[in-house]
């Protein structure tokens, strides 16, 4: 055990190790610093164990601002057939878009993320896919921090026993709320990019002291 | 790489100039490298004597105001929303910002790289005009001249010192419009009525090299062509009035009104010296005129009535606020003012439950009362706050009632989302008439009230003390009386109820000697603020609808006039309640003030900022809320409930 312990370094691939290294860098406390990757996946289905990823896409979010040239946009080719990924590969065939293997999607997406904090609707399922992905590569999981536009949003909402606090919001509800446009729906970049645009506006309202602390947004 | 995102951005950008310029591939070029930037309300973008930023601003959602200061006054000489570009001096020039840029509400804004955008105004001509007219005007479209080649004046055009709400609205100078629709003087006719219907304009200046020669408006076309004196083909020149009556900049309403009558004009055109023989710098009309004396109330409510879109009603929103800035400024009356915002609210309110109405697909199945919630109802509510409604509808059939309340949930939605869009937030509880737990009929809202003040645990109160402030905003009456009349049934003589209304009502007690604490309170995170809602406004209201519904008035649900008949009801205790009235105005008034300045709900007030006088008021109002507060605990006997 031990000695699987120690050589665990060596039996990495290269790019993960690039990728663990950058948490050996101190990281910014501070929001304006912080490097944010608001993502989303599509899947074939909501089962982490059978669904695949089908795409993956994701936004840069630093100091209030969207970074667009800082995206990341990956679809992924699928070894089976299944019905459910048919509208997705009528766009890839018709807009003749390149796909790639599971494992060089996540490669890239690794080197994409970096040591930055991961933004996303719904967390849990989508960071799982990544993870499933990982194990099936061998590798471990994510070791980015992560933060849920579900419970920000909850946190905006005010402390009341007249409304349900467990409620989960849809991502449709925070766009109404927010108004905000949600032409590409069902897109993993549409919707990264919606989920960023609401991640800013959720972080305008928590920010009413213009004290915000990163610490703060993952207590929420 | 397939990129969804920029190609989403390209979709926005393209329907606006300069965008709609440009080559599909370069608005895509452009697109990935555009950053998307949120602003919080009254979030400064940039500010006079920044360095240009490396980009300049396109404003996907919200608006951004473009103000400068004025011998220390703050000036707005735009506005920008939805397409309208901005900051573009870095483009330009390595100069230094001359003026603010400030969120005036929420806002998103796409930022453009100039590095790269420059390449493409250098080589699409028609892109590089319209960024320089753009700047060089301060107007966001000046398409209206886009079609003359020279326009740009040759100095920078000064801004319009027009300022609503100041001195005699007669003697401040007349707005100038410097869009103007010119021609020249070989246009046919019928061209010309093609371009002035094009812009949707009633006159249009006929120029030789921008030196005005003569004016046709709608009437000359009536006179002289309509009749068959001139046919359409012959040139304008023809039938123009000449010469121009021509004034330089600066000249005032009541001149410009003169002038006009005299003439029997309702043009007057500006130019550079004020001369026929120098160019043209824009026109003063008269409808720009009556719409600058719009800061009016009467001129806002008949706006508010006529207006056929929710954007137009956003935009009276945007009016009615200068218009209590200017109130304020003044010195009116609370009281006064108070009416006035309320009766242009509750117009807008009407006039949006009115237009969701003719949009669903058919008229409402039976009765029914929108009601207001809160500080609305109370005729409080001066600066735009949260949205706090309900609907009561007709009793129908019990196989009905299902069908009914889908019907009105699917208007309450509509309304809610416009009210919305112009400004109200919705409401953090959802205590809004689009939730199904506040569009009930009148039965289901008489057992709901029953529930509530049969049983009242500390949430059922709180629904009581904002359900107990209602009024009317739109549909029958009858529906709202009744259920006021079932509440005073069951409050009447509710010694529990009291008591435990009592109770809330203490629950915030008043801050006495909150300003000693604050000088030795020197850590700690709110430090530097003060809660005027919980900790003045709100105990205040409360302990006005505890004593007034002791009393079992009806109709009444301003704090401040409920003091006031609580003053003749109650002789012994007059000079208090006279006191309550007094102290209610000057918090609301307080809390008005500083939503204004701040663009915000006024609730946080930063005690550094305050005035000494304005501490000694307050300290005062805290006083008369402590005095009030011993009368509610010694009357309703509420110590066993605290």
């Amino acid at each position: 055990m031990l000695n699987l312990f120690k050589n665990k370094s060596k039996d990495l691939p290269e790019f993960w190790e690039n990728y663990e290294a950058k948490f050996q860098e101190k990281q910014p406390t501070e929001i304006a610093e912080t490097r944010f990757v608001v993502f989303d996946t599509e899947t074939t289905g909501f089962d982490l164990a059978k669904d695949r990823m089908l795409c993956i896409g994701a936004i840069g979010v630093r100091n209030k601002s969207i970074d667009v040239a800082d995206g990341f946009e990956e679809y992924i080719s699928q070894e089976t057939f299944n019905p459910k990924t048919v509208k997705i590969h009528g766009i890839i065939q018709h807009e003749r878009i390149e796909t790639l293997s599971e494992e060089e999607a996540v490669k890239a997406f690794l080197k994409y993320i970096g040591n930055s904090v991961l933004v996303a609707h719904h967390a849990g399922f989508d960071i799982g896919m990544v993870n499933q992905a990982l194990t099936r590569m061998g590798l471990p999981k994510l070791k980015n921090k992560v933060l849920d536009t579900v419970n920000l949003y909850r946190g905006t909402r005010i402390m009341s026993n007249l409304i349900n606090r467990e409620k989960s919001y849809s991502l449709d509800e925070i766009a109404e709320t927010y108004h905000i446009d949600i032409k590409d729906r069902h897109t993993a970049a549409g919707d990264a990019f919606i989920t960023a645009i609401a991640f800013l506006t959720i972080l305008g309202k928590l920010n009413t002291d213009n004290k915000l602390k990163l610490k703060k947004l993952f207590r929420y | 790489m397939k990129n969804t995102i920029a190609s989403r951005i390209a979709d926005f950008l393209k329907n606006y100039p300069p965008f709609n310029l440009l080559q599909k591939e370069d608005l895509l070029t452009i697109s990935k490298q555009v950053k998307v930037k949120y602003l919080e309300k009254g979030k400064t973008l940039f500010a006079e004597g920044d360095t240009g930023h490396k980009r300049f601003y396109v404003v996907n959602k919200g608006a951004v105001s473009l103000e400068r200061i004025n011998n220390g006054q703050r000036e707005t000489i735009d506005k920008c929303d939805e397409g309208d570009i901005f900051g573009l001096r870095p483009l330009f020039a390595k100069e230094n910002y001359l003026i603010n840029a400030i969120a005036d509400e929420e806002t998103v804004v796409y930022a453009i790289p100039i590095k790269k955008f420059k390449p493409l105004s250098e080589n699409n001509k028609e892109v590089g005009n319209f960024l320089i007219q753009s700047f060089a005007s301060n107007t966001r479209n000046p398409y209206a001249e886009a079609h003359k080649g020279k326009l740009i004046s040759d100095k920078e055009p000064e801004e319009n010192q027009y300022q609503p709400n100041n001195n005699l609205f007669e003697l401040q100078p007349a707005p100038v419009t410097r869009k103007v629709v010119m021609t020249s003087p070989e246009t046919t006719i019928k061209t010309a009525a093609q371009l002035m219907s094009k812009k949707k304009v009633g006159s249009v200046l006929i120029v030789e090299n921008n030196i005005p020669k003569g004016i046709v408006t709608d009437e000359d076309y009536r006179n002289m062509v309509a009749t068959g004196v001139f046919a359409i083909e012959t040139p304008i020149s023809k039938i123009m009035s000449s010469p121009v009556i021509c004034y330089p900049r600066g000249i005032t309403i009541a001149q410009a009104q003169l002038t006009m009558m005299k003439h029997h004009i309702n043009h007057v055109c500006i130019t550079e010296d004020g001369t026929p023989n120098t160019k043209v710098v824009g026109v003063v009309s008269e409808h720009d005129i009556m719409v600058s004396e719009g800061h009016n109330p009467s001129v806002l409510m008949k706006a508010i009535q006529r207006s056929s879109s929710t954007n137009e009603l956003k935009k009276i929103r945007h009016k009615i606020t200068l218009l209590l800035r200017g109130f304020l400024a003044s010195n009116i009356p609370l009281n006064h003012i108070s009416k006035i915002i309320f009766e242009l609210n509750d117009a807008t309110i009407k006039r949006i439950i009115e237009r969701c109405i003719k949009k669903l697909p058919s008229p409402p199945p039976c009765d029914f009362t929108w009601i207001a919630l809160g500080s609305q109802a109370r005729k409080e509510q001066l600066l735009q706050t949260d949205q706090d409604n309900a609907l009561i509808f007709e009793d129908v059939p019990e196989e009905k009632l299902e069908k009914t309340r889908a019907y009105f949930l699917e208007l309450s939605r509509k309304v809610n989302k416009r009210l919305n869009i112009i400004g109200y937030e919705y409401c953090p509880a959802e205590m809004m008439a689009k939730n199904p737990k506040y569009c009930l009929s009148l039965k289901e809202w008489k057992q709901q009230f029953t529930n509530w003040i049969i049983e009242p645990g500390s949430d059922e109160i709180l629904l009581c003390s904002i359900f107990f402030d209602f009024d009317i905003s739109y549909g029958n009456i009858k529906l709202s009386n009744e259920l006021a009349n079932h509440i005073f049934s069951l409050t009447k003589d509710n010694k529990k109820l009291y008591a435990v209304m009592g109770a809330t009502t203490l629950r915030n007690p008043s801050p006495l000697g909150f300003f000693r604490q604050f000088l030795v309170e020197q850590n700690g995170e709110d430090k530097d603020f003060f809660d005027i809602k919980k900790r003045g406004i709100t105990p205040i209201t409360d302990a006005a609808r505890l004593l007034i519904l002791y009393h079992q008035v009806k109709n009444i649900s301003n704090t401040a006039e409920r003091f006031e008949k609580l003053a003749q009801l109650e002789p012994n205790n007059k000079e208090l309640f006279l006191a309550c009235a007094y102290a209610s105005k000057v918090l609301q008034k307080f809390r008005t003030k500083h939503g204004l300045e701040n663009r915000n709900s006024g609730r946080f007030i930063d005690l550094e900022n305050l005035s000494k006088e304005e501490k000694i008021k307050l300290k005062r109002c805290f006083k008369s809320i402590r005095q009030v507060q011993e009368l509610i605990k010694f009357r309703f006997e509420v110590t066993p409930y605290i």
